[in-house]
């Protein structure tokens, strides 16, 4: 990625607008453990120790590189985890409700009416052979008592919320029909469609051409702002949570390893994995033609965390103490770290949020 | 899609009367020749040269061939070298039968192969999809002959649930129009009849069945399978959408794709295996007919079943063709 490819949403973009948020929390997400194992075999841990919450209207970064854990996080909340070979445990409460404990009827309540998701890539996921003004109209009757016509003209009127040209032509086409962009578009009116309280937003936009993403993450702030739903963005690129997110959550293999406010995590970052993640940023204020600076190696060459930090063999910062002992998330004042050795200041490539 | 359907019907024309072509030399250039099989074969060259001239086998295949879709045309199959009968009326009494048979064989395999394959593949690996898939083994494994004899024995003979042979019993006053005995029974409004005729497909149509059952469940099992990983479902489910809504609109409607092709492929099997079970159960379809008209030769018979076979199957091209266009969009043709 170059730095003109971000366009106005790098690190550097406009302050997001301000608003109001309630003190209580719409979400609490407490100790959530996902393991995977199949019959015979060891179980795998893809998410541990996860611990977050969301207050209304509050828009949440999960940021993470691939692999990280960002989307079992988010299955967990929606319940559409497999329904075999999974262990969850820890607490997921929902506006005063364990959704751990519900039932499938009661999460099928749930789903589509008071939290949405939208999933990372638009092009398969809307039904081919199901027109689009089925699909939108679909999860309106879901869980609405509303009639065909009326919930064909709610659906017109989301698509030209999301800015959909010609939206009521574009209830008769099909998937293929459409582009990327489009149907993204396509998705969020679905998510949207019964103003959720709680948007899960997966790398809305990773799989889109780089030029629409600006204009979907736009569009996405919006409706989200319209309707007053807290979002919960999830990506790898710190550059989209910058222009949006009240409050970060930085994940590595499977834990929360720095949780802050935006602008303190931008200005100051004190996980060394924060850290290289802003560093491999795009910066509209860096010189042109300056290389990134990737963080080295690759999620896989990690030890577990049983047997100490898991970002040790690519952490600079690293000391002795990190091999022999798991580090513990540690709450210091608005932050809480996960590091024996963090950064300071000074050695910290801060940025302005 | 109408215009569509009128394309494709129109184009089998041509098909069909070069499959006519086709099928007319061939049969003519099989050693052995009807003359020689209705004399034996001590039979004088004089009497077998009479024969020919009477017939017409002795012009050229093109001229025969002319004669031939000239009568055509007017409705006049010609008469089996054999015995002289109209092929037009053994047609419409063995056709109807076999067709019967096969369509009874094919609603059994789909009714209960769509669901089975359904229940399988939502699961795989789980108990109901083992037990499915081992006993759909056992349904390909198992030849129709044999299948049918044992029903027979077992559900006719045995425990007497079911008559043991014909297309419908004697005593039961029924008026034939079709030849479809169900849809004959339905057209009068003589339900005994209609009802007779059905309980006499049950034991015949499971034996033919089953072997397209059990392909229809692994092949629908595989496709549900499929289809149940795809981010659309994923997306259905995020929804919170009604489950039947989900199995119909947003999994089988993707599923069947590979399911209509594969009923579309049953056809040949269908006709081939109907010819073993009409034997058991004694229904007079066109099995041991066609069999000794093509061990005698019998042109005018051969020419007639044969191109009508052909007939069927490219109707049930078309219907396949069709089914997909009206299940997925990005296969219609504008
Ligand atoms: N259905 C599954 N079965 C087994 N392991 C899984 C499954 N889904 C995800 N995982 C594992 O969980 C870990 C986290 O995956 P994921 O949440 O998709 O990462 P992210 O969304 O951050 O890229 C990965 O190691 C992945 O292999
Ligand atoms: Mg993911």
């Amino acid at each position: 990625m170059t730095d003109d490819t971000i366009g106005g949403r790098g690190v550097n973009a406009p302050d997001v607008v301000r608003r109001d948020l309630s003190t209580e929390a719409l979400l609490t997400v407490r100790d959530l453990r996902v393991e995977f194992g199949k019959k015979g075999q060891r179980p795998t841990t893809a998410v541990d120790e996860v611990t977050f919450e969301i207050r209304r209207g509050e828009h949440l970064g999960i940021v993470g590189e691939s692999g990280s854990g960002k989307s079992v996080t988010s299955l967990a909340i929606m319940g559409l985890l497999p329904a075999t070979g999974v262990r969850v445990s820890g607490q997921i409460m929902f506006d005063g409700e364990d959704l751990l404990a519900a039932s499938e009827k009661r999460m099928r309540d749930v789903r589509g009416r008071d939290i949405a998701m939208i999933f990372q890539d638009p092009m398969t996921s809307l039904n081919p052979v199901v027109t689009i003004g089925t699909q939108i109209s679909e999860v309106i009757r879901g869980h609405r008592d509303m009639g065909k016509a009326e919930a064909n003209e709610r659906a017109v009127e989301l698509l030209r919320k999301v800015a959909m040209p010609d939206p009521g032509r574009r209830m008769k086409e099909y998937p293929h029909q459409l582009s990327g962009g489009m149907r993204q578009r396509v998705l969020i009116a679905i998510a949207l469609a019964n103003e959720p309280q709680l948007l899960i937003a997966d790398e809305p936009t990773t799989a889109l051409d780089v030029t629409i993403q600006a204009q979907i993450l736009e569009i996405l702030k919006q409706v989200v702002a319209d309707t007053g739903t807290a979002l919960i963005m999830i990506t790898h690129d710190l550059g989209v949570v910058a222009g949006l997110c009240d409050s970060v959550h930085v994940m590595y293999q499977g834990r929360v390893v720095e949780s802050a406010q935006r602008r303190p995590l931008f200005a100051e970052p004190r996980h060394p994995y924060t850290g290289g993640l802003l560093a491999s940023v795009p910066r509209l204020d860096s010189p042109r033609g300056q290389p990134l600076k990737p963080i080295p190696g690759s999620p896989t060459d990690v030890l577990p965390w049983t047997q100490g930090c898991a970002f040790t063999p690519r952490c600079a910062n690293r000391i002795d103490t990190c091999t022999e002992k798991t580090p513990a998330l540690k709450i210091e004042g608005q932050r809480a770290l996960r590091c024996f050795n963090p950064l300071t200041l000074s050695s910290a490539g801060g940025a302005t949020p | 899609m109408l215009r569509f359907v009128v394309r494709r019907l129109a184009l089998m024309v041509p098909v069909l009367v070069g499959l006519s072509i086709l099928l007319f030399v061939w049969i003519r250039a099989l050693p052995g020749e009807p003359a020689r099989s209705m004399l034996g074969q001590r039979a004088t060259p004089e009497a077998i040269e009479r024969i020919n001239n009477l017939y017409g086998f002795n012009d050229p295949v093109l001229q025969q061939y002319f004669t031939y879709v000239g009568r055509l045309i007017r409705g006049d199959f010609g008469e089996s070298t054999r015995n002289g009968d109209p092929v037009v009326s053994t047609f419409f009494d063995q056709f109807p039968a076999t067709i019967e048979l096969s369509f009874a064989a094919l609603l059994f395999a789909i009714v209960l192969g769509i669901p089975l394959g359904y229940w399988a593949g939502r699961r795989v690996g789980g108990w109901l999809d083992n037990v499915i898939v081992s006993t759909s083994l056992l349904g390909v494994v198992t030849p129709v002959f044999f299948l049918a004899i044992l029903l027979k024995l077992v559900f006719a003979e045995y425990l007497d649930w079911f008559p043991t042979s014909r297309r419908s019993d004697a005593r039961i006053e029924a008026t034939h129009i079709t030849n479809f005995y169900v849809l004959d029974g339905l057209i009068t409004r003589e339900w005994d009849a209609a009802w007779d005729a059905i309980v006499h497909l049950i034991l015949p149509g499971i034996a033919l069945g089953t072997i397209p059952l059990a392909i229809i469940v692994r092949i629908t099992r595989a496709a549900v399978a499929d289809v149940m990983g795809e981010d659309y479902v994923r997306t259905a489910y995020s929804k919170g959408l009604d489950p039947a809504i989900i199995r119909n609109r947003h999994v089988m409607r993707n599923a069947l794709l590979p399911v209509v092709t594969t009923i579309g492929l049953q056809t040949g099997l269908l006709l081939s295996g109907a010819v073993l079970t009409e034997s058991v159960f004694e229904i007079g379809g066109i099995g041991r007919y066609l069999f000794e008209a093509i061990s005698q030769r019998d042109y005018p018979v051969l020419q007639a079943y044969i191109l009508f076979i052909a007939l069927i199957f490219s109707i049930v091209n078309l219907l396949v063709d069709v089914s997909y266009g009206v299940i997925d969009p990005r296969v219609r043709v504008s």
